[in-house]
């Protein structure tokens, strides 16, 4: 089943005096299962790409289709439930909310998504559990490192078991050893059914992927199942 | 399901993470609600004092003098004596509409002596209704002269409370006898301390009040010294003075504008100067209270847009997660408000200390106490989370209404 379906997707920001055009026509399809890994260089659209697939952000002109359902046109409200229901996004820098427990970090989109409170902390315990943080519920982001961090944004990632999860540069904050960490988490997940599409700069946590997208100067210019 | 429970949660956090802040804002809000509750409270008790003070004469009375006629009249020259008896003030009160109550007043220094202690005592012969009108009210246990003591000529005494405490000190005065002028008098009840800023023949604190008819059988005495009388309603009085006038002149034979033969003291004047005053005073306190307002109101909405500032990258981060622009707002709203009510709380609760603790400073005779209107403090406090409010709920929308990536990195 197809999760992703995009179409001639441009990007422009208007700065104002320069307008940049990050994307110039993106066709990209991706489907159930699969571990996407978008590679190229900085300033390329890796990220804005993430962002308008994660409908953070919504794309000058193109078509969008999410788990069959076209995002372009729908309202604030009802991009704020696909968010919640259908995407967790896992960023570089974290993004966690900086006076709240790990555990309430992990139960935000899940306060969001209408969870009774038992129900939200049973799982939000879980999840944590899942990721290796099971003794860390009740710490506040400072006095975590960042693999662990960026463990617990994976966890708040899947609260509301979304259809895939996107990560940019889960690992670009991370020394080699956590990074290794989070992306066997990735792999876990993937091997455990889930969609993933991941940005990454490192060939070799590319290659752990089932399938590479390389991006160069807003154009998808290589587009390959990974060795593996 | 976001249970209220949820975004109480969210606010003791969001109110821990900025301590400084807040309490800032609740300073403000704190500030404003006890400068104006204050002011008004101090607006309020200096009325209350005036008013009480100038109704320690009476109560919108109006005290008249005959006096010798100065200008000629059907044939009689000027410098005539007007005599004024109980039948004229009796006569007149059945003719003049629109007069409430009237009581002749007669006065003489009596001697007076209990055990061994002899004083000469300003006394007056008055009708019942004296007592109401010149609000000469006895302490408990007491009562004024009534129907009944001048119908029978009654020996009865009502004291100042001063001339009571010199003759009995502090034991009660009523039902002792004392002697006027060798005659045995009841004293049937003693005035309660009052605050007087005016008289027109000696403070009421040292006199001694009689039946009139009692008066008139020690004394043989039939014409009034002076005679106190008293409007229907206190607006009417400047036009009661004038048919007051016309209606002796006519029976006594003095011309109706012959201020000499029947000079008045309308005491009502001071109630409307007071009231002019007290108008100019509150819209005085008002305009500063506006100022204050504002300026608060300023400083509460400053805090709130650097909150928004501070908050924005927070805000990104909840929409990426789901948040609706509903629950931002929400959010802000109740946080305004519980910070309002907090703050509105404190400054009622120093107001309230401060008009507590203020009699005790001994002003109270000057300015009188303050009195805190739980509705001004309320207002007040109302107003300043209005300002707050929409001082945070507009950048809040513009917040939310940012694409969550903008807000993010913001
Ligand atoms: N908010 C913005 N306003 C203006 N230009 C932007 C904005 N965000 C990105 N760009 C521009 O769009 C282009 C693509 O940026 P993007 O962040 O997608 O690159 P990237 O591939 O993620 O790079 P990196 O690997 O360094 O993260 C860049 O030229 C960048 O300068
Ligand atoms: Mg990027």
């Amino acid at each position: 089943m197809t999760i992703i379906n995009m179409s001639e997707i441009r990007k422009v920001y208007d700065t104002g005096k320069v307008k940049v055009e990050a994307l110039k026509g993106v066709d990209l399809q991706i489907h159930e299962g699969e571990m996407v890994a978008i590679v190229g260089p900085s300033g390329s659209g890796k990220s804005t790409l993430m962002n308008l697939i994660g409908c953070l952000d919504t794309p000058t002109t193109g078509c969008y289709e999410l788990g069959g359902q076209a995002v372009s046109g729908v309202s604030r409200d009802e991009l704020a439930e696909i968010r919640n229901r259908r995407v967790g996004f896992v960023f570089q820098n974290f993004n966690l909310l900086p006076h709240i427990t790990a555990l309430e970090n992990v139960e935000m989109p899940m306060l969001f998504g209408g969870l009774r409170p038992a129900e939200r902390r049973r799982r939000s315990a879980e999840l944590l559990e899942r990721v290796g943080l099971g003794d860390r519920v009740d710490h506040k982001p400072t006095e975590l490192s960042g693999g662990q961090m960026q463990r617990v944004a994976i966890a708040r990632a899947l609260a509301m078991n979304p259809d895939i999860v996107l990560a940019d540069e889960p690992t670009g904050n991370l020394d080699s050893s956590a990074g290794s960490d989070i992306m066997t988490i990735f792999t876990d997940l993937w091997k455990q059914g889930r969609t993933l599409v991941v940005i990454t700069h490192d060939p070799a946590l590319a290659r752990r992927a089932s399938r590479m997208v390389e991006i160069r100067d807003g154009r998808i210019t290589a587009d390959h199942a990974a060795a593996a | 399901m976001v249970t209220l429970k949820d975004v109480f949660k969210q606010l003791i956090r969001d109110v821990k993470s900025e301590k400084l802040r807040t309490l800032l804002t609740v300073f403000g809000i704190v500030w404003g609600t006890v400068a104006i509750s204050l002011m008004l409270a101090f607006g309020t008790g200096l009325h209350k004092q005036l008013v009480k003070s100038t109704a320690g004469l009476g109560d919108r009375i109006v005290i008249a003098w005959p006096g010798l006629t100065s200008i000629p009249y059907e044939g009689l020259g000027k410098g005539r004596r007007i005599r004024i008896s109980d039948e004229d003030l009796e006569t007149i009160r059945g003719n003049v509409t629109g007069l409430k109550a009237i009581s002749a007043e007669y006065s003489k220094s009596f001697r007076v002596s209990y055990g061994t202690k002899t004083m000469s005592v300003d006394t007056s012969g008055v009708a019942a209704e004296f007592g109401a009108m010149r609000n000469l009210i006895p302490q408990p246990g007491g009562r004024f002269i009534d129907a009944i003591d001048v119908h029978d000529s009654r020996r009865v005494a009502f004291l100042g409370e001063k001339l009571a405490t010199d003759i009995f000190g502090t034991s009660s005065p009523v039902g002792k006898t004392i002697l006027v002028n060798q005659s045995p008098f009841l004293i049937i009840g003693a005035l309660i301390k009052k605050d007087q800023d005016s008289n027109y023949s000696g403070p009421d604190s040292g006199k001694m009040w009689i039946p009139l008819t009692t008066y008139h059988g020690l004394t043989g005495e039939k014409y009034v010294s002076n005679f106190v009388f008293q409007a229907v309603s206190a607006d009417d009085t400047k036009a009661l003075l004038k048919r007051m006038s016309a209606a002796l002149g006519k029976r006594l034979r003095f011309d109706a504008k012959d201020k000499e033969a029947l000079s008045m003291w309308d005491t009502t004047e001071q109630f409307v100067f007071f009231d002019l005053f007290m108008l100019a005073f509150n819209g005085f306190l008002g305009l500063v209270g506006v100022l204050t307002l504002v300026v608060g109101g300023i400083g509460v909405s400053n805090i709130m847009n650097v909150v928004v500032e501070e908050r924005t990258r927070e805000i990104g981060i909840k929409m990426a997660l789901g948040a609706k622009q509903r629950w931002i707002l929400t959010q802000f709203l109740i946080e305004t408000m519980l910070v309002t009510f907090i703050g509105g709380a404190i400054g009622f609760a120093i107001s309230f200390g401060v008009c507590a603790i203020f009699p005790s400073f001994g002003f109270t005779e000057y300015v009188g106490d303050p009195v805190v209107s739980p509705l001004v403090a309320l207002l007040t406090a109302v107003a300043l989370g209005v300002v707050g409010f929409v001082a945070g709920y507009f950048p809040a929308r513009e917040a939310a209404q940012l694409d969550p990536v903008v807000a993010m990195k913001l």
